[in-house]
């Protein structure tokens, strides 16, 4: 049948793809734990990559805990559970809605821009150029982009959540007539630990999959201003769609007995 | 007694698919000397330059440099051999995060553990043997020319004081005179440090005023091979067609796939 070949090489190619990209995480992982680590690239990463989408991060958590705020008072009043609204909301934010709103944001600001720098080093052999001047690029362009990922993405969430309850407060207290004191109450009264800390882990692994990503695509461009742009696209998809499949990966590690 | 071989190169292949790009590469170039690859455009040049250097993996055959055969040196012997080579690539390849005095002591700081301050000064110093003054140093390098980024280039190049230079198309994208200014440059650098140099060009010029001899490479082999001195007395079909600059001849152009 003629509609098995196409479906079959695209199987092919898709399985293709999974192991390159395996081989390039090995590679940065092994580069990662091996001399020389590029401390100075590192913090200069974590600032491109954390400090530089604070606002965009902060925007995006505030209106979602407002939002989430006044979606559940609407929900809950139906059976007269408004009280649950501050629970709610800290819960929504510290294990799903920050890690994975943040992820999302971070994947297409930062994505992008390492896909587009790497695959501009790429096509104008400036990559070529780190290898005849005995660096390894492993070292150099990804392993500082990965772990500044992995380190800056859970302080971002973390930052990201407290905003988002900032912003659930606000509205409880000011818009929907909750008192100071008790929306306060109810925010720690059932948060546990365990609701901060899957969501800093997902963080964590959203970072890694954002610059490995951004930096597989940009790596492995080719074929001049169109493929790199094209290596920009596909970093914000696959990393878009990696951040929420593993999502479901890590929810159900911590969550499913 | 014949000078030995600083790089030799022995029945090399490389192939991407069933294109067949350098299909038995057998070349020598002497410690001290220069040597132009010259040839059209996908005759495979780039692709030799980038097997010399270990960017890509030849398919079959060997490359041996200073004694040692890189197609299956390890890594460490890999490494030391890139830390004795400098190379001025086509489009300079400058990294645009980093100042022009950066650049060109990058190899310094990074390569041989320079300290930042004596690297500048080195790599200041540097930018004069090309003609730059100290006042570009903190320039991005897209404010420059192409000129400009193509001495920088060398400068980048010349800075740990290579045994082995490379050079892709020096004189490609800048005007003729710009071109002459780069060839000097390239001949008072290389004779300064004493160096091995490989250049790859089609500008029949610049070959000319480079090496000391010249390869000819058509369908993936050296066709022809001697003293620059030679060009104009060759009987090669080849070469005499490739120097005329002539369409007619046997050269087989492909002007479809060029």
């Amino acid at each position: 049948m003629p509609i098995f070949a196409p479906v079959g090489r695209m199987f092919l190619s898709f399985l293709a793809l999974v192991g390159r990209v395996t081989v390039f995480a090995g590679r940065t992982i092994g580069h990662m734990i091996a001399p020389p680590i590029y401390f100075r690239l590192i913090f200069k990463q974590m600032r491109e990559i954390g400090y530089f989408s604070l606002p965009v991060v902060a925007m995006t958590t505030l209106f979602a805990g407002m939002v989430l705020a006044l979606q559940s008072y609407s929900g809950f009043s139906r059976f007269s559970a408004e009280s649950a609204v501050a629970t709610v909301v800290v819960i929504s934010m510290t294990r799903e809605l920050g890690p994975v709103l943040a992820g999302l944001m971070v994947a297409g600001r930062v994505g992008a821009a390492i896909a587009a720098e790497i695959g501009t080093m790429r096509v104008t052999e400036q990559i070529d150029a780190l290898v005849t001047l005995s660096t390894n690029p492993f070292k150099y362009l990804v392993v500082p982009r990965v772990i500044a990922g992995l380190i800056t993405l859970p302080i971002l969430v973390l930052i990201g959540d407290i905003i988002g309850v900032l912003g659930g407060y606000l509205v409880g207290v000011n818009k929907l007539g909750f008192n100071e004191a008790s929306y306060i109450r109810s925010t720690f009264q059932y948060l546990e630990q365990l609701d901060v800390v899957s969501g800093l882990v997902k963080a964590a692994v959203f970072g890694f999959i954002i610059t490995l990503m951004g930096c597989y695509h940009g790596y492995n461009s080719r074929g001049g201003a169109q493929g790199v742009g094209q290596a920009t696209t596909n970093a914000v998809v696959s990393s878009s769609i990696l951040i929420l499949i593993s999502n479901y990966v890590v929810t159900e590690l911590f969550f499913t007995r | 007694m014949s000078t030995p071989a600083k790089i030799s190169l022995r029945n090399v292949h490389k192939a991407f698919g069933a294109k067949k790009v350098l299909q038995g590469v057998d070349l020598d170039v002497a410690a001290g000397s220069s040597v132009a690859i010259i040839g059209g455009s996908g005759t495979g040049k780039s692709v030799t330059l980038k097997c010399i250097l270990g960017l890509l993996t030849p398919d079959q055959g060997s490359i041996v440099i200073d004694g040692l055969d890189m197609t299956t040196a390890i890594r460490s012997d890999h490494e030391a051999m890139l830390a004795k080579t400098g190379m001025l690539f086509q489009g300079a390849a400058l990294f645009d995060s980093l100042s022009v005095w950066e650049n060109v002591a990058f190899g310094l700081i990074e390569g041989k553990g320079m300290k930042p301050k004596l690297a500048r000064d080195l790599a200041i110093a540097r930018l004069a043997d090309v003609g730059l003054d100290a006042d570009v140093a903190n320039l991005s390098p897209a404010s420059l020319s192409g000129g400009m980024q193509k001495r920088v280039g060398l400068a980048r190049a010349i800075a740990t004081e290579p045994e082995i230079l490379f050079f892709d198309e020096p004189t490609t994208g800048i005007d003729p005179i710009m071109g002459d200014v780069i060839n000097d440059l390239i001949v008072k650098c290389t004779r300064e440090l004493g160096a091995s140099a490989v250049t790859i060009t089609h500008d029949m010029a610049s070959a000319r005023k480079i090496a000391d001899r010249v390869a000819m490479l058509y369908q993936g082999k050296i066709i022809w091979d001697g003293p620059v001195s030679e060009i104009d007395q060759t009987d090669n079909p080849y070469l005499q067609q490739f120097v005329a600059g002539d369409i007619e001849g046997p050269l087989d152009l492909d002007l479809k796939h060029l």
